[in-house]
């Protein structure tokens, strides 16, 4: 049976420590399929005007499209040479809501995260994602440093 | 007609620049504007207030406000009371339990409901209450609840046309509005001047946009602030006002928008709390406070024109607050992804709720409560001030101010924060009516940027304008222009409500068996 792990990027450096370690981790199991998400933060309970909302459809095609070139296929890409069974999801929503569910949804076993790369004050109120996430998952999730 | 609103706008604008304003004392200059825009609308404000041919309870009605009870009150029968049915619905839709996880990242029902929201509530709650209350004492707080669970109804239809009928451009972007779903309802119903109706539609959404949208807006924001920090001309607010929204809507400084946006809802929570705060304060005294209204909605307690004068007031406010068959909420509407178009008119039917039966009245009672309105002694009755057209109060004030006096009496420093919400209150009105307005200008003139930039400058020029002038011939003209286009809106509505009918029968079946379904337990 294939195993699945699920690698949560953020475009930045903390995301390319998370597939390494996947790639490091999924090297040892035989059948492994990588799945490479991004998560572009979003809430439906935002407030917008009334313009924003007229391009809403236009800006969300667009935020997909940059999101999947620049960051999800390449990841899927290197994935890939490295000989992995690999593909990419880029979604809107909570990070760590999304993340979980799409885990759940796609039969993955584990979850494997950068440490937060958020700062500040609200990170103190809310947590972090990374930090949502290890509490909320409903599969192991490691988180790499 | 549109010649004729250039012809009007020129002249206002000539009669502006042909006053050497260095010359001018600040406050002439102010007292010219004024004369100069009473006399230019008077006689469009003059038609639409017009009264009935017969008198009502011995005072003479409007018709306009016949037109829109009527209309709250047929669409409200016509959907079999769909404010009620579909209320619980209303709420699961906001909530997102019905909305497709797919399509997570398109504007969602709340974020459509918030942003019409943010165009409605506002200084029509605050200030537009006090009028009300102050011309037609609390009694107009009954009729205004009324009109406004009323007024549900005007809602849903229109928003369900706006969404169902709206254009979608090949890149994505959404126009959607009054203009589009005449034009493209009367013609799927093979009914002929659909595109006349939809024109005259667009030229008052204009006038609306640059009356209530903007000058009354303008006025009460500069009421407020001079009313802290001591009398200085109009136009001065004016100008500051006029060069924020330039910012943002011509400069596209999407910053201040953004904020505004992030702050407006906390302020309309921080404004309710502090009403409701007064009112358990001062909890002895709400059952006075609804004797009251519901004496004066009956017999008028003493206001000008009885109770039929508290009717009146309750009603015209209502209507100018929650915007409920004007037509505008289904521009706002419009661009919220949903396959079944009868969904976002759910939705809607929540504003004029909020807006109107929860907001306005919180006001109301407040004002009630405070006792800024005088009330004579001997009688029990309201006294009425010098001129005989308002109730006396305390301070000798109306509008805004009556309203932050209100507040006063019970948390002295309140005065500021409304201040404060007024301002932001003003200017995201300002935007979102920008935002209207500029919908029906391109409509009539085509969408190329130099068009919208014409209106966007016009749009600016009118903030000088409404914060110069006084507040009796601004009121009424923004009442007349937002009204103007319910007239048009309201009756291509009773033409295109058969479609929403079938819309309602079709989705109210799939919703039964089951065929529509929660995406959440």
């Amino acid at each position: 049976m294939t195993v699945k792990l699920v690698v949560g990027l953020d475009g930045a450096e903390t995301g390319s420590r998370a597939l390494a370690f996947a790639k490091e981790l999924g090297g040892r199991i035989d059948d492994c399929e990588l799945i490479a998400i991004y998560v572009i933060e979003w809430s439906p309970f935002s407030f917008q005007t009334a313009e924003e909302n007229a391009k809403r459809h236009k800006r969300r095609e667009e935020e997909l499209e940059t999101a999947t070139t620049r960051i999800v296929d390449p990841a899927v890409a290197e994935l890939k040479a490295a000989g992995f069974k690999a593909r990419g999801i880029v979604q809107h929503g909570d990070v760590a809501e999304t993340l979980n569910k799409l885990t759940v949804s796609n039969g993955a076993s584990q979850i494997i995260v950068g440490r937060t790369s958020d700062s500040g004050i609200a990170k103190r109120i809310f947590g972090s994602a990374t930090q949502n996430l290890v509490m909320h998952a409903d599969v192991p999730v490691t988180v790499v440093g | 007609m549109f010649t004729k609103m250039k012809i009007t706008l020129m002249a206002m604008m000539a009669t502006i620049l042909a006053n050497p304003v260095l010359a001018e004392e600040a406050m002439g200059f102010d007292a010219k504007v004024n004369a100069a825009f009473a006399k230019v609308t008077g006689p469009f404000v003059g038609f639409i207030f017009a009264p009935l041919p017969f008198e009502v309870g011995g005072v003479s009605f409007p018709w306009i406000v016949m037109w829109l009870v009527v209309a709250a009150t047929v669409f409200t029968f016509y959907f079999g009371f769909v404010q009620f049915r579909f209320f619980k619905h209303a709420i699961h839709l906001v909530r997102g339990d019905y909305s497709d996880p797919n399509d997570a990242g398109e504007v969602s029902h709340f974020q459509a409901l918030a942003t019409a929201l943010s165009g409605t509530v506002g200084l029509g709650n605050i200030a537009g209450v006090a009028v009300a209350v102050g011309i037609g004492g609390p009694g107009a707080t009954f009729w205004m609840i009324l009109a406004g669970l009323m007024g549900m109804a005007s809602k849903f239809t229109e928003c369900t046309l706006g969404v169902k009928y709206r254009n979608e451009y090949p890149d994505g972007t959404v126009s959607g509005g009054p203009m589009y779903y005449i034009t493209k309802g009367f013609n799927e119903l093979n009914l002929p001047g659909g595109k006349i109706l939809a024109v005259l539609f667009a030229v008052f959404c204009i006038l609306g946009a640059l009356g209530g949208g903007n000058m009354f807006q303008a006025n009460q924001a500069h009421a407020q602030i001079s009313g802290i920090v001591g009398e200085y001309p109009g136009w001065i607010t004016g100008l500051v006002f006029a060069g924020v929204v330039f910012a943002v809507i011509v400069g596209g400084i999407k910053s201040i928008a953004n904020v505004t946006e992030k702050i407006v809802p906390l302020m309309g929570i921080l404004y309710v709390g502090a009403a409701l705060i007064i009112l358990l304060v001062n909890y002895d005294k709400i059952g006075w406070a609804f004797g009251q209204i519901f004496a004066g909605a009956f017999t008028g307690l003493g206001v000008a024109g009885g109770f039929v004068g508290a009717l009146i007031q309750g009603l015209k406010r209502a209507a100018f607050s929650n915007e409920a068959g004007v037509g505008s909420a289904a521009i706002a509407h419009s661009a919220v992804k949903t396959k079944e178009p009868i969904t976002e008119g759910f939705v809607s039917l929540l504003e004029p709720l909020i807006d109107t039966v929860v907001v306005c009245t919180m006001t109301a009672l407040v004002i009630t409560i405070s006792q800024q309105l005088i009330v004579d002694p001997v009688t029990g009755n309201y006294a009425l001030n010098e001129a005989g057209d308002a109730i006396a109060t305390v301070g000798g004030v109306g509008g805004v101010a009556l309203t932050s006096a209100a507040f006063g009496a019970s948390i002295s420093w309140f005065p500021y924060i409304l201040a404060i919400a007024v301002v932001l209150f003003a200017f995201s009105t300002m935007i979102s009516w920008s935002y209207y307005g500029l919908k029906a200008w391109t409509f009539l003139f085509g969408e190329s940027a130099k068009s919208e930039l014409t209106f966007k400058v016009i749009f600016c020029v009118f903030i000088v304008i409404g914060a110069a002038a006084s507040l009796t011939p601004v009121i009424d003209f923004s009442d007349a222009a937002i009204f103007a286009m319910a007239v048009v809106n309201i009756l291509a509505l009773y033409f295109l409500m058969k479609l929403v009918k079938k819309e309602l029968i079709s989705y109210a079946d799939r919703l039964e068996s089951g065929e529509i379904k929660k995406f959440v337990e």
